[in-house]
């Protein structure tokens, strides 16, 4: 396999599959779905890349990893050296391999693409970096010697989490203040086990740990410290990257009810407090049989094939627009359909409905139907009348999208927002109003990509070494 | 982890644990909340913050064994240690000068009306206090209470201590005597509450309750502890979590508090029949 595929050839291998759970086994665990590539599989699909001389695949990266250096080192058998490559810009390719839209990134850019399908670049980037844990290897990367500088990191989401590997690695001392009690920001709360499996984020954590990153989990900045107590207790810069948390409801009757969720909750009860290993774990959930998901976006289908794994008979996503405005990634969409999850598009819930006791006992729809394109370019929406119906469901998840929270901002006077609420922050340095103050991801740019908040993270770094080091 | 510096029992099943705390024991100010895992496996458990001590770096928290947690909590010694506390949480008590304010406490809701009954006074007001519980060995805090009150009353529903009904009777009695009333502070189980409002509400007299529904971060990310005040969706944790009485939808609350009354049931179940030791340890 080492030696030079001629370029015809390599045009005839198709793109290689991950091995993963059958879909009526994996409904009803939470193991994760995919199994990951065998070397030989990983070798395979890595001799289908062209190795371009101009690679249109690094535009699209984000945080511009040099991918035909990895994945050369991987053809290679260098699998380790592989993932040091890619370690080289991006701090946590085990997940991001896992969680990025690489549909709409590096391989949407890569040249096979254009006649047939793209090298699996996401695969492949899990494949290394899964490889490169299991070894359980640490070499410690190149430090510079301490500047005796400070930063405070508020939030350990991706974004905190990348700026932080920088910083310390930039010789500053870096302290994470995270307000749950575990590390790893919607990694850990949001995403469930079976797309992302904990022990990996953990990993990641414990990686930064290692480099010296002090990480401090029960702090609510905003309540314990505000940002300029920070600042005055020594910090000489702040980075706020704390995700865009708060929950959105529809604002329609019933909401209120038992056995409606936010995604935030229901997926934080599952996938932080372990609600689904209940009664080992104290943390409770509803177990629905009939559910009712309303989004169509990533965190829609994590509910929905949570609310499968948890036993529900059927599941089902609310949508308001047609398939092909779903904003899910095409991946978790027919992850979802093969589950056995059914969807209800052009349907708008209009009251949830409930019984004596207070419990969801159905919901009340309307029929939609598309009419001209809205600001967002997608066809907007429009109620048919007379088409409401009634849909029998007991529990029914909201997970129309996610806010700012006010938390830091509200205590935090000169720190600039713009009408949602988020931070208003410079696209690339992360500076905010307030100086020594530097912000980005979703708290910025509102719910966006893990990989985009690395970007965002990595860019901030940058400029607080540099203001800093000033 | 957080130790646990000492513990009491104040009542029968009602616990004050000392914990060492203190950053969180030099910030938080009345009406503040601390939530708290015990363990890995552990739920996370809002409760009041009773009293701090910021040159100890101990807070104070006051809670009764009611479920699992509470009750595996109340199993802890001094010298052990909780994995998480996290606070301060919520929004402090307004405290000004606003003249002759009521404290009322019912049972365990007592603890969390102790520090505002007491920044109350030091803020200048003339605090009256109606404590009030079941019976006579299930009240708490009547000595510190007494010390922060100008006047302090006491009834039990039992008749075994203090006056023979429930708080919102010695408060009406108060009413009808024609005394003056600039703030009620009301603290307690959901009917007390809703019962004491119902009675401010006729002589218009501003009413603060505080709320206890389920909580899981406590951070406004959840939702799990919305409630309706004044036909509006609030977050207790980040919004409260003390709100105008007479605007709080108390028959929703009641309904959201017993979302898990059969889990609850079941994890208590388990965990005693394993002795009282965790479940899978």
């Amino acid at each position: 396999m080492t030696e030079e595929t001629p370029k015809k050839k390599k045009a005839q291998i198709p793109r290689q599959k991950m091995p993963e759970q059958d879909p009526q086994v994996r409904a009803k665990n939470f193991e994760e779905v995919p199994f990951g590539y065998p070397p030989e599989l990983a070798l395979l699909e890595a001799s289908r890349c062209l190795q371009c001389k101009k690679p249109s695949c690094i535009e699209g990266c984000p945080v511009s990893i040099d991918i035909p250096g990895f994945i050369s080192l991987i053809l290679k058998e260098d699998f380790l050296g592989a993932a040091r490559k890619i370690k080289e810009m991006n701090s946590l390719p085990a997940v991001c391999g896992r969680v990025c839209p690489q549909e709409d990134q590096c391989e949407k850019m890569c040249v096979l693409g254009k006649k047939g399908e793209p090298v699996a670049i996401g695969r492949l980037e899990r494949f290394a970096a899964d490889f490169e844990r299991m070894q359980g290897e640490f070499t410690m990367p190149p430090m510079d010697r301490s500047t005796g500088k400070k930063v405070a990191v508020v939030g350990s989401g991706p974004a905190g989490l990348t700026l932080a590997g920088d910083l310390i690695k930039k010789g500053h001392q870096v302290t994470i203040f995270e307000a749950l009690h575990k590390a790893g920001g919607v990694l850990v709360y949001g995403i469930p086990e079976f797309r992302l499996p904990k022990a990996i984020v953990q990993a990641e954590v414990e990686y930064l740990q290692k480099l010296g990153v002090e990480i401090r989990t029960n702090m609510v900045i905003g309540k314990i410290y505000t940002v300029d107590e920070l600042l005055a207790n020594g910090y000489d810069a702040v980075f706020l990257g704390t995700g865009a948390g708060l929950p959105t409801f529809m604002n329609i009757p019933g909401e209120n009810l038992n056995g409606v969720y936010s995604a935030n909750e229901y997926l934080t009860r599952s996938n932080l407090m372990k609600a689904y290993l209940f009664p080992k774990y104290d943390t409770p959930i509803a177990r629905g049989k009939k559910v009712a998901v309303l989004g169509g976006g990533n965190v829609a289908m994590d509910a929905a094939r949570t609310a499968l794994r948890l036993g529900a008979d059927d599941v089902y996503i609310v949508y308001r627009r047609s398939k092909k405005e779903l904003p899910a990634r095409i991946e978790e969409v027919h992850h979802a359909e093969e589950e056995g999850i059914k969807f209800h598009f052009l349907t708008l819930p209009v009251e949830i409905l409930g019984n004596e006791d207070g419990w969801v006992c159905g919901m009340r729809c309307q029929r939609m139907e598309l009419g001209e394109p809205d600001e967002s370019g997608r066809r907007r929406p429009i109620p048919i009348p007379g088409s409401e119906f009634d849909l029998e469901v007991d529990m029914v998840i909201v997970a129309i999208g996610t806010g700012a929270n006010p938390l830091i901002p509200s205590t935090t006077p000169d720190l600039k927002t713009n009408k949602w609420g988020y931070i208003v922050a410079d696209s690339e340095t992360g500076a905010t109003s307030k100086k020594g103050v530097y912000a980005g991801g979703d708290i910025v740019t509102g719910s966006a990509t893990v990989i985009l908040a690395m970007g965002a993270g990595r860019k901030a770094a940058q400029a607080i070494h540099k203001y800093l080091m000033g | 982890m957080f130790p646990i510096v000492e513990t009491k029992l104040l009542a029968a099943a009602v616990k004050q644990f000392k914990i060492y705390a203190p950053e969180i024991a030099k910030k938080r100010r009345p009406g503040q909340f601390v939530v708290l895992r015990i363990h890995e496996e552990g739920e996370r458990i809002p409760l009041t913050i009773a009293d701090a001590d910021p040159e100890a770096g101990t807070i104070t928290i006051i809670f009764q064994e009611v479920g699992k947690s509470t009750e595996h909590l109340g199993k802890l010694k001094a010298g052990e240690a909780i994995a998480d506390l996290i606070g301060p949480l919520g929004v402090p008590t307004h405290i000004e000068k606003f003249g002759t304010v009521v404290c009322i406490g019912g049972g365990i809701g007592i603890a969390p009306v102790y520090p505002i009954a007491k920044a109350m006074r030091e803020a200048g007001n003339t605090v009256i206090s109606i404590i009030g519980a079941r019976t006579k060995n299930l009240l708490i805090l009547e000595e510190e209470m007494a010390k922060v009150s100008h006047a302090l009353k006491i009834s039990t529903d039992d008749g075994s201590y203090g006056y023979h009904g429930f708080v919102s009777d010695v408060l009406q009695n108060m009413l009808d005597e024609g005394m003056h009333m600039d703030l009620v502070v009301a603290i307690g189980p959901v009917p007390m509450m809703r019962v004491v409002c119902n009675v401010t509400r006729n002589y218009k007299i501003k009413t603060i309750v505080s709320l206890n529904p389920i909580m899981v971060d406590a951070t406004g990310m959840c939702g799990a502890c919305r409630v309706t005040v004044g036909g509006r969706t609030r977050f207790v944790c980040v919004d409260g979590p003390e709100f105008d009485g007479h605007e709080v939808n108390f028959a929703e609350l009641v309904k959201r508090q017993r979302a898990y009354l059969e889990q609850e049931k079941l994890a208590l179940e388990i965990y005693r029949h394993h002795g009282g030791t965790c479940s899978g340890r």
